[in-house]
């Protein structure tokens, strides 16, 4: 269970608090209007801003002081996620080694990971040279074998068209369900929240409230939401 | 501030005090040697007065013509397209790397007392000019500083929207409004900070004073330094005007800081903008003579010297080879040692929290002055070794330190990019130490990286500044040999010798530049 202990994040003049929890395997959305600090909760989240009070909790060990790498979670960002001059199995096999020295072994679960994915064969192409779903695939790769217990997404899929996005949100579904893994996704549309999070967080006026059941809260939206939704 | 700047990683934070330390002990360390010494104003003569304010005067002199030339040459080239304008710009960027004894050579093949200015003037009859003293000086200074100034106004040029010029154009603007409106307010803001930048540069100014100066009326600090060193043994005088020099460099630098100049590297030089108002004859012709004029003033002088030199080339005494040699293994180890100093500095320098103080340092060589530098270091080590022993080393601390600010320039930026643009990533994937060395900051930097080496080896392999101290016969690095065969009228031999040391000196920019680039 992520547990956020009274959690306040300043930044800029800009404050964010947050007291909540998620279960274990639950996917869970956090939506809210822009602006609202939904990346900056889940940068507080990873690692990348300390909180100026409160606890971040993972299965009751507070993790708060941890640096992003050592922390049970993996993360996929709006953009830049792959290491454009890293080939395509290096920058997959980074989630099991960060100085990249593989075992055999391990460079078969390298290749196992790109066959999950789907992207058998351009194991040695640099991502400059993929389609932009490709390289959302490579990224989903390395979350696959990094298999951390939370996967924090910031909307990852924001530049790719709705077919392709609705794909890459049911990998991510069949990734975590496979690892076990909770999921926190940022979101600005309703319907992947619907589609693909049991729960939502909503962040609005400065707070982060805790997640309450993604149909119930779209059909009975508060105030905040209502008007981000136009309702 | 609760932004969590990722604290900088141990061997970083480690290997820049390390470096800051080493460049303390080079400026502030020597500054300090070089004040104990020093032995008040009362100590120095009517002839150090003189070289203060001959000193002040060629930098001003050269700045201000540099400056002024470089306008018309800069604005012909931003609204001109023709063959190989590409090609000129990129060569304008050379002479920072061009080694000063050659260029000076070239000076005096083409302004010498049997140049080929003199041989014309002389053919119609007119008298022959001297280059030696104050002229000589400039010219050699605006040799070098003119590109540098185009190169800075043409960015500038660069910068102002095509769409003011179409809506010049629309206005019926004449060209002479064009200047008032467009123009003029860019080189206003641009002209300060060339004129300081170059004024500071020309402060320096050693090996042109010592080739086409010296005297009682032309002789720089920097020179007056190196006498009262080599000469007259007057470590004491030597101390007080390396003092002078401090000041003199410190307080221009404190004032050339004001004026934020671009970084001369920018993307962007090559664009060209259709010009509707310099579309008539008589700018077209106007233009095409600055550009004639300038590239025969910037590559006359190289013509001449490579023409001399490469038939000489083949009978060069042994001693050249032996110094050449000696050059290469200094600008290897200097280049080897400024890249160990700069990147983790700039890596430093590039987290959202850097150590307070490392900017400043990493830029104090350039309010210093290898000649003060050389002093400083001469009377701390003379306690303890003899100081000619360690002529090379000395020369390899000295150039690698006046160097790293220009590494500095060059690698900051990029390694700001890498830190914004991958940093988190390669957070989240705690990568760290050699890992993250290896697999993302060295392979991303490659090219600045080489670019930066190329620079340092190109510099120390052309320097000849602090070597002129400590060198007794058997460690002159080549430029010193080549000086030294100027000084007796070998100039066959001399130019042969630049031929080899414009050859290296290229090269060696070539082999890290190009290198590095080439597998990226």
């Amino acid at each position: 269970m992520l547990e956020l202990d009274q959690i306040e994040i300043e930044q800029d003049g800009f404050r964010l608090c947050a007291d909540l929890a998620v279960p274990r395997g639950q996917k869970t959305a956090v939506i809210g209007p822009s602006g609202a600090g939904k990346s900056t909760l889940l940068s507080a989240i990873a690692g990348f801003i300390a909180p100026c009070a409160g606890r971040i909790l993972w299965e009751g060990r507070d993790i708060t002081g941890l640096p992003p790498g050592q922390r049970p979670m993996s993360i996929l960002f709006q953009d830049q996620n792959l290491f454009p001059h890293l080939s395509v199995a290096r920058n997959v096999a980074l989630g099991l080694r960060p100085d990249l020295k593989l075992s055999r072994l391990e460079w078969d679960r390298v290749d196992e990971a790109l066959r999950r994915v789907g992207l058998t064969g351009l194991q040695d192409r640099k991502p400059g040279t993929l389609s932009g779903g490709q390289q959302s695939r490579v990224a989903l790769a390395r979350a696959l074998i990094q298999a951390r217990p939370l996967m924090l997404l910031d909307e990852p899929f924001s530049a790719l068209g709705p077919a392709l996005k609705t794909e890459m949100l049911d990998l991510v579904a069949g990734i975590a369900d496979e690892t076990e893994a909770s999921v926190l996704m940022v979101s600005h549309d309703p319907a992947d929240a619907l589609r693909f999070a049991s729960h939502t967080i909503l962040v609005a006026d400065g707070r982060a409230l805790p997640p309450r059941d993604t149909g119930e809260l779209l059909n009975d939206p508060p105030p905040a939401l209502a008007a981000y939704l136009g309702k | 501030m609760a932004s969590r700047a990722q604290p900088i990683e141990p061997w970083i934070r480690a290997a820049a005090s390390i470096a800051a330390a080493l460049v303390a002990i080079l400026t502030l360390g020597t500054l300090a040697a070089v004040a104990r010494r020093a032995e008040g104003l009362g100590g120095l003569g009517s002839a150090d007065w003189a070289a203060l304010r001959f000193t002040i005067m060629q930098a001003g002199l050269s700045a201000a013509l540099s400056v002024a030339l470089a306008v018309p040459v800069a604005r012909a080239l931003a609204r001109r397209r023709f063959p190989l304008r590409r090609l000129l710009i990129t060569a304008l960027g050379a002479p920072f790397i061009l080694p000063v004894i050659v260029a000076v050579l070239g000076i005096l093949a083409v302004f010498g007392r049997s140049g080929i200015v003199n041989d014309i003037l002389a053919s119609v009859g007119l008298q022959r000019i001297s280059i030696y003293g104050l002229w000589g000086v400039v010219l050699a200074n605006v040799f070098f500083n003119l590109p540098f100034a185009v190169r800075l106004f043409l960015q500038g040029w660069a910068e102002i929207p095509a769409e003011r010029f179409r809506l010049a154009a629309s206005l019926g603007f004449s060209p002479r409004d064009v200047a008032r409106h467009l123009e003029w307010p860019m080189l206003r803001s641009r002209a300060p900070g060339a004129f300081a930048t170059i004024f500071l540069i020309c402060l320096t100014s050693f090996a042109i004073a010592l080739t086409l100066g010296g005297g009682p009326r032309a002789t720089t600090i920097e020179l007056a330094i190196y006498q009262a060193f080599r000469f007259d043994f007057d470590l004491g005088r030597a101390a007080t005007l390396a003092a002078l020099q401090l000041a003199l460099c410190a307080l221009t630098a404190l004032a050339a800081a004001r004026f934020t100049l671009p970084s001369g590297h920018g993307a962007g030089l090559d664009r060209t903008v259709w010009r509707w108002d310099a579309d008539r004859w008589l700018s077209r012709i106007t233009d095409g003579l600055v550009i004639v004029a300038a590239v025969a003033f910037l590559l006359t002088p190289l013509g001449a010297v490579i023409a001399r030199g490469l038939p000489a080339l083949g009978d060069l005494p042994a001693p050249v080879w032996k110094a050449a040699g000696r050059s290469l293994a200094v600008a290897l180890i200097s280049t080897g040692l400024t890249v160990a100093m700069a990147l983790p500095m700039a890596l430093a320098l590039a987290a959202r929290r850097p150590p307070r103080g490392l900017e400043t340092i990493g830029m104090l060589p350039l309010a210093t002055s290898s000649l003060v530098i050389g002093t400083g270091l001469f009377l701390m080590l003379r306690p303890v070794v003899s100081p000619s022993d360690l002529a090379l080393p000395v020369t390899v601390a000295v150039n690698a330190v006046m160097a790293l600010p220009f590494c500095l320039r060059v690698l900051v930026p990029p390694a700001r990019e890498l830190a914004g643009g991958f940093g988190r990533l390669a957070d989240s994937l705690d990568m760290r130490g050699w890992a993250r060395l290896q697999h993302l900051t060295l392979p991303r930097l490659r090219a600045p990286l080489g670019f930066a080496a190329g620079l340092t080896a190109a510099l120390s392999m052309g320097d000849l500044g602090v070597i002129a101290l400590f060198a007794d016969q058997d460690s002159a690095t080549l430029p010193l040999q080549l000086y030294r065969l100027m000084g007796a009228y070998r100039m066959d031999q001399a130019a042969g010798a630049a031929v080899l040391l414009l050859a290296l000196s290229f090269a060696l920019f070539c082999l890290f530049d190009r290198g590095a680039r080439g597998h990226a």
